[in-house]
């Protein structure tokens, strides 16, 4: 394609246009267009649809706070900070890539070395009133730690209640129910990455 | 009957119609509000009671209790009055209806019509023209610009409209010979085939024309139509009084339903195997419904078709209807 070609702005569509009769001028043909449409039965018509609707009785209604739509394993919601499996220490290494790359910069973290120099993270906090969900801090995780959860319905009575790190740790009881679902949503592994996975060559 | 025994036996009439009519009127809001939502695929008021039954009570409550606003530049005394004047002229004009036919209740025989005028059909008719004037007054003194166009409506509307049910209704009035209202229910006494609306569809489709019209019904709701004039005469009004609004528009739509019935739809003469009480309940609610269902298929039209609608149509025809029965009753 030229740059000629490219700079065209003139870009031509495909409209078709429905043929529309020009309304009527004459008393006459004004009163014959009503006849037309009374006589139709385009009313009853109407009529019908919606006593069909009625009778037929499909509700669409979701009784919201009773019912929910089930939401998608890729919907970014409140985050969630998870646990090792078996262990269960927590995830986070304390790298700090989430905070770094949080383009809202409302990820904030305290590390320190443990008594194992082990790197441990003693303050979490994402203020959920400045996050925009962007998923970049799920992304970028190397330990899936970080991930977005489901809980959508994040309406509080204090702005502090946004940014607990135990609201988002998978509590240690719930992890020994076996309760914590391994993350399908995003910047996580696929399902079949163990299959597709290519092993390091270690002798050359 | 004495005196005393007249006016007791009369008030106590005023007070049923007054309570069951207010209660039907509240009822019909959550009746509107239940078949609009399945005819749109909704559930409606469900939470408040069984099946959202107690809404009725809970709106009540709201209205009654909300803050009574009159606005700084409005004129105090019409904006105050106008809501009573609707409620009132609504429940006026049920006092020429006889509702159900005679009954016997310990041994005392009941009309259930709490003035039988000879000139019901008049005296009804009347009563609910007067009522324009409450949203007349009400949008003319709320000093708002939406109140005033929705006045604006309402005078060319309900006046225009109220010619169209004074010629369609001639017609039948033509063949019974009587204003009367339970002389044309003892006109239809024959059973199905002797309704007026078989003598007189075309008088039977402008009266329910006009009655749409009147009581400000969909297809002619121009009077407060929310996606042009906000809320038109309404739009200053809160709490109960615009509550007596609104219970005035269901009351006017009961009363139609009762008027279209007793005229046109047989009146309360038993139906078949349908005693007449019932018939006469089966009908209104039918027309009641009626009002709701056109509610939820149609559009509305614009106040220029609408008055060209009335004036070069609907009143051609009514005249023409009054003519032609004219010569057939003198052939």
């Amino acid at each position: 394609m030229s740059l000629e070609q490219f700079k065209d702005r003139n870009v031509m569509q495909n409209y078709t246009y429905i043929p529309v009769d020009k309304p009527p001028v004459k008393p006459m043909d004004k009163f014959k267009q009503v006849m037309k449409r009374t006589f139709k039965g385009e009313l009853f018509v109407g009529l019908w649809v919606v006593f069909r609707e009625m009778v037929k009785f499909d509700i669409h209604t979701v009784k919201y706070p009773l019912e929910k739509l089930p939401v998608s394993p890729r919907y970014r919601a409140v985050h969630k900070l998870y646990r090792l499996l078996e262990s269960g220490y927590e995830r986070c290494i304390g790298c700090g890539l989430c905070e770094k790359i949080c383009i809202a910069n409302c990820i904030r973290m305290d590390t320190r070395y443990d008594e194992n120099q082990r790197k441990e993270v003693t303050e979490y906090t994402i203020n959920l009133g400045r996050c925009i969900f962007c998923g970049y801090c799920a992304e970028v995780c190397p330990e899936l730690a970080i991930v977005h959860g489901q809980r959508y319905e994040n309406a509080s009575e204090q702005r502090a209640h946004y940014v607990l790190k135990d609201d988002m740790l998978t509590p240690l009881d719930f992890l020994k129910e076996g309760k914590q679902q391994e993350y399908p949503g995003f910047g996580a592994t696929s399902p079949n990455a163990d299959e597709r996975i290519k092993k390091t060559p270690l002798a050359y | 009957m004495t005196f005393t025994a007249f006016a007791i036996a009369t008030l106590i009439k005023i007070l049923v119609v007054l309570g069951i009519f207010s209660a039907l009127a509240g009822f019909g809001t959550y009746l509107e509000r239940k078949v609009l939502a399945f005819m749109q695929r909704r559930l409606g008021p469900m939470h408040v009671g069984p099946y959202g039954l107690l809404q009725v009570l809970a709106d009540g409550i709201k209205l009654f209790t909300k803050e009574d606003i009159v606005p700084q530049n409005s004129v105090k005394p019409i904006f105050m009055i106008a809501p009573v004047i609707g409620a009132a002229t609504a429940f006026i004009a049920l006092a020429a209806v006889p509702l159900l036919p005679e009954f016997t209740v310990f041994g005392v025989t009941v009309h259930p019509i709490i003035a039988d005028i000879n000139v019901g059909v008049l005296f009804v008719l009347g009563v609910m023209a007067s009522g324009l004037f409450a949203p007349l007054l009400a949008g003319m003194a709320s000093a708002n610009k939406w109140g005033l166009l929705g006045a604006a409506r309402t005078a060319i509307q309900l006046l225009s409209y109220e010619v169209v049910t004074g010629l369609s209704i001639l017609a039948p009035l033509m063949l019974v010979g009587s204003l009367s209202l339970i002389d044309i229910n003892n006109y239809q006494t024959g059973g199905f085939t002797e309704w007026i609306v078989w003598k007189q569809p075309v008088a039977f489709v402008l009266f329910l024309i006009a009655g749409f019209a009147e009581t400000n019904r969909t297809p002619f709701d121009l009077l407060e139509h929310e996606a042009e004039i906000v809320s038109g005469y309404a739009t200053e009004y809160s709490g109960m009084r615009w509550g007596m609004f609104f219970i005035g528009e269901y009351a006017n739509m009961i009363t139609l339903g009762f008027l279209a019935s007793l005229i046109f739809l047989g009146g309360f003469n038993d139906w078949g195997f349908i005693p007449g009480g019932l018939a006469i309940v089966l009908k209104v609610s039918f027309i009641f419904f009626f009002f709701l269902w056109t509610r939820a298929a149609w559009p509305h039209v614009r106040p220029d078709q609408l008055m060209w609608l009335c004036w070069k149509v609907l009143m051609p025809i009514a005249v023409i209807n009054v003519v032609v029965t004219g010569f057939v009753l003198m052939m």
